[in-house]
């Protein structure tokens, strides 16, 4: 639905549109939900792990969302694909390689 | 002689996509890697330290929490905008991208009281090295929510001119100023916990 090429449709029907807002609201809705979550757990005072694994879960869950229906990804064009999977192939290795350097100290706690 | 700059409203054959579609994802891969490259930093340096600050001691979660709920809300209202043009409605589009704006702006308004009261209490970039990936982090997201005010400010104003003439292309720049405007909520989305909760 998000082409530009298909907006001359979404105009004339409307229905599209109408279920993309649907959607959002819905989204909306999640992304409250799911901050309300992310701040109760961190009254739960869980272990430095836990609480490490659990934030990031709900974070990419959030993130997930607003990527996969506000940005469109769910119906996108193969050619953005490709651009984010070479970003996330690059992105990688930039977050993670740096950790393995001190991969002993992670351990270590 | 007119230069016109080609496929803003048609697709391109072989992409697929706009001109300017494609102009915007590949700005935003690079985003992506800039705010990784400092993600990347925070993991070193937090892992490098003999001790590190819990968020909370610093940082006030309320009003993240409300920071957190306003850009939530911005790009909720951002699609609105959007899906307002698609449906043809331009009083709904000014209505919804003003909401945008204004939520940016009352973004920054928290920001600022959050840093206010940080220098206030003697809490600088220099003091330590978590307030130092704290405001290097914020301060290059709120820049951001400035230049995503600034776009939106644009089309809500003298760019919607465009509107009256080529509605469709205008359409088009309103969504790919919304995907900017939705990787600065999505950014927003990790930061959040990492720096207030962790």
């Amino acid at each position: 639905m998000s082409e530009s090429h298909d907006h001359k449709d979404a105009q004339d029907g409307h229905g599209d549109v109408d279920r993309h807002v649907r959607a959002a609201y819905f989204v909306f809705g999640s992304l409250l939900v799911l901050t309300a979550f992310t701040v109760g757990a961190y009254f739960l005072h869980l272990p430095l792990r836990a609480a490490i694994t659990l934030a990031l879960l709900i974070a990419t869950v959030k993130g997930t969302l607003v990527a996969a229906w506000f940005m469109h990804l769910v119906s996108e064009r193969k050619m953005i694909y490709w651009m984010l999977g070479l970003t996330a192939v690059l992105f990688l290795p930039l977050l993670l390689l740096p950790t393995l350097t001190v991969l002993d100290r992670v351990m270590l706690r | 002689m007119s230069m016109e700059i080609p496929y803003t409203v048609e697709a391109r054959p072989d992409t697929g996509l706009t001109n300017g579609k494609l102009g915007i994802w590949l700005f935003l891969a690079s985003e992506v890697m800039l705010f990784g490259a400092l993600f990347a930093s925070y993991v070193m340096l937090r892992v490098g330290a003999p001790e590190w600050p819990r968020g909370s001691t610093y940082l006030n979660i309320p009003l993240a929490t409300l920071n957190t709920v306003i850009l939530i809300s911005s790009s909720v209202t951002m699609v609105l905008a959007w899906a307002s043009l698609v449906k043809r409605d331009f009083s709904r589009f000014r209505l919804f991208m003003g909401i945008t704006i204004l939520c940016g702006l009352g973004f920054l308004v928290v920001k600022y009281f959050e840093y206010t009261a940080k220098f206030h209490h003697g809490y600088f970039p220099a003091t330590n090295t978590f307030l130092a990936i704290y405001f290097t982090l914020t301060g290059l997201h709120g820049l951001h929510v400035i230049g995503g005010m600034a776009v939106n400010s644009y089309l809500w104003g003298p760019g919607s001119a465009l509107w009256k003439t080529d509605p469709t292309h205008f359409t088009n720049r309103v969504e790919n100023s919304g995907l900017f405007w939705h990787l600065v909520d999505l950014v927003w989305i990790f930061l959040f916990p990492v720096l207030y909760l962790l």
